[in-house]
């Protein structure tokens, strides 16, 4: 595989005082969905403008395909899609219009043009709306055609801010959807970088956690739960009456059963499977009143909760 | 290249559709033609047997009740460059095209370099084109083709007009970096031609009579009274314009504005015009300062749109 985005020490620092990307070290490889993640003003967007070549790191270097992008911005650019997070069009053109215009900046032959419009356009479902204008888009056609826009330069990495701000959840489904598709089918590389956890775990399969310019965590996401949940996959919380010793250590006796914590009369058992129902028998044989038991898989929320509790 | 001249068409292709043009260009016909048939009702009067530049008055002849084609080109013209400048980047900013263009593989000049020349070809069209309508109507009317003199000067006087356009028009733009809000950016450019149109001849008429009060004033502090004027005066571009334009349209007289002179030394002249060469001798530093403001404005708004960072919010 290779790595289609590296940066090393990338540093961004405004004014001299504030630094937003602190010797930042990623790699990415071709072909994947990566999720960057983080608050906002974490510095996801200072490192994709670093990427883009619209300003400049203060330290270190950061290059896309093989390409740097301090000093080499056209390039880069020419195979990088980005969408920006309140992405706009020219609301008084048609959406061929618009798509037209990006494919002339992009250098595409005016023979090739229509044709690459209209692939485009069918990959995103919008080819019934080619001739109208903008302005009657709703929302999530708009970003619909912000993924049609990015796919007229044919790119190998796309980037895309905050995919499903604003959305309602049908729309940003389909959204996802259209990433997952375009990822397996046409093997294009995804960077999304958002602060909606649920959204972006569908999809990615690597994420990098952001705060105060720094990675505080990377790795598949069953990877980064299970470092915090102590190995288990599962976390189920039961909150008990009363909490008698003998019980925790009957609990702890069950098959699967990584670690048990107890915090008042709150219990909270780390495992690889869901053992809510053996746990919840053992704890009825006790005759012991439970008032409330969940369960948490290794949801990226706990993870990134977990990440920025240690932060404060 | 490429994408300036694709940065430039569209631009061109959005002003020529766009109602303000339309509205601009229908205004500037109307007062181009209303005072072309005052200055063809006046013509007779003003212009006498000798007169070797009649058709240059079509220009600058005037009435009792409207001004000329010059005087309405003056206030025109900064109008014209500021409504096609002012919302160049804070509306692209704000309707978040900006950061798709600029993740577009093109140079960051290429958005800004496409919008003024798309602005200023406008521009030179409008100007251009009602110019030559008056030099049509004029030539049905009165008769009396123009010299290719004539002509130059009514090519120099279009092409100053351009770059005086592209002064206000750079301004304009560099208003639209700096200020986030449209509203924001066309009220102070607004503001500033207001200030150059209407308060700058009130306040250098006041420094004027306060330096050297005209109340029995000897002829000496009269001419130091015009003098201070003047030079205030000439703080303002406008000021630079018109005096530049009247003295390539009027050959006979115009250059008199540029110093005091008595009444009783202009009777005593002879009504002699000035040969194109001197004409433009005498408007040469107004005309320097002209193109060096436009081109100062523009560099300025350059400048700081390279340095700025496009964020999408």
């Amino acid at each position: 595989m290779n790595n289609i985005i590296v940066a090393e020490n990338l540093t961004k620092i405004y004014d001299q005082t504030t630094t937003a990307v602190d010797h930042l070290n990623l790699t990415i490889e071709e072909g994947e969905i990566f999720g960057l993640l983080g608050p906002n003003g974490a510095g996801k967007s200072t490192i994709i403008l670093m990427l883009l070549g619209l300003t400049e790191p203060t330290e270190g270097k950061i290059s896309v395909a093989g390409f740097n992008s301090t000093r080499e911005p056209l390039k880069v650019k020419s195979v990088t899609g980005y969408l920006p997070e309140k992405v706009g069009f020219y609301e008084d053109m048609t959406a061929y219009a618009n798509l037209f215009y990006t494919a002339e900046l992009n250098r595409i032959p005016y023979r090739e043009i229509p044709d690459r419009i209209d692939k485009a356009l069918s990959l995103v479902n919008l080819s019934p709306n080619k001739r109208q204008k903008v302005k009657t888009f709703s929302k999530g056609m708009k970003q619909r055609l912000g993924i049609a826009d990015v796919l007229i330069k044919e790119p190998k990495l796309v980037i895309f801010d905050e995919p499903t701000e604003g959305l309602d959840p049908k729309v940003a489904n389909q959204i996802l959807n259209t990433i997952l598709d375009l990822n397996r089918e046409n093997g294009i590389t995804f960077v999304l970088s958002s602060h909606q956890l649920n959204m972006v775990q569908k999809v990615c399969a690597r994420v990098g956690i952001m705060s105060h310019g720094k990675l505080v965590g990377e790795g598949p996401i069953d990877e980064l739960g299970r470092d915090i949940f102590g190995g288990g996959k599962y976390r189920i919380e039961i909150e008990l009456a009363r909490v008698p010793d003998e019980l925790i250590a009957k609990i702890k006796s069950l098959p699967g059963i990584i670690s048990v914590g107890v915090d008042g009369s709150r219990l909270s058992v780390v495992c690889n499977e869901d053992l809510r129902e053996d746990i919840s028998r053992t704890i009825a044989k006790e005759a012991i009143i439970m008032t409330g038991m969940d369960i948490k898989q290794d949801a990226l929320e706990e993870i990134y909760l977990r990440y920025f509790k240690e932060e404060e | 290249m490429r994408s300036v001249l694709t940065v430039f068409r569209k631009e061109l292709k959005d002003h020529f559709s766009s109602k303000k043009f339309l509205i601009l260009l229908a205004l500037i016909y109307i007062a181009g033609l209303a005072s072309t048939y005052v200055a063809l009702s006046n013509i007779h009067d003003v212009a006498s047997a000798l007169d070797r530049h009649v058709f240059l008055r079509l220009y600058t002849t005037g009435g009792d009740v409207l001004p000329s084609f010059i005087s309405f080109i003056s206030f025109f013209i900064p109008i014209i460059g500021i409504i096609f400048g002012f919302d160049a980047i804070n509306s692209e900013r704000t309707s978040g095209n900006l950061s798709r263009l600029m993740s577009q593989p093109i140079y960051r000049d290429t958005v800004i370099n496409g919008k003024f020349l798309a602005g200023v070809t406008t521009l030179s069209i409008i100007i251009a084109s009602i110019a030559f309508i008056i030099a049509g109507v004029g030539l049905t009317s009165i008769g009396v083709p123009p010299t290719s003199e004539e002509i130059l000067r009514i090519f120099f006087f279009v092409f100053i007009c351009v770059f005086y356009g592209g002064f206000w028009m750079g301004l304009s733009i560099l208003f639209s970096v700096v200020m986030e809000k449209t509203a924001a950016s066309i009220l102070t450019a607004i503001a500033i031609w207001i200030f150059f149109m209407f308060f700058l001849p009130i306040i250098a008429n006041a420094i004027a009579n306060g330096v050297a009060p005209l109340e029995n004033a000897t002829t000496a502090v009269q001419i130091q009274n015009y003098s201070i004027e003047q030079s205030l005066l000439r703080i303002s571009p406008s000021t630079l314009f018109t005096e530049t334009i009247a003295i390539l349209l009027i050959p006979t007289g115009g250059h008199f504005m540029l110093q005091p002179v008595l009444e009783s030394d202009i009777a005593n002249m002879i009504a002699n015009p000035l040969s194109l060469g001197q004409s433009l001798i005498q408007v040469w530093p107004q005309l320097v300062v002209i193109i060096a403001l436009a081109i100062i404005c523009f560099a300025l708004s350059y400048v700081v749109f390279m340095r700025q960072e496009i964020r999408s919010t």
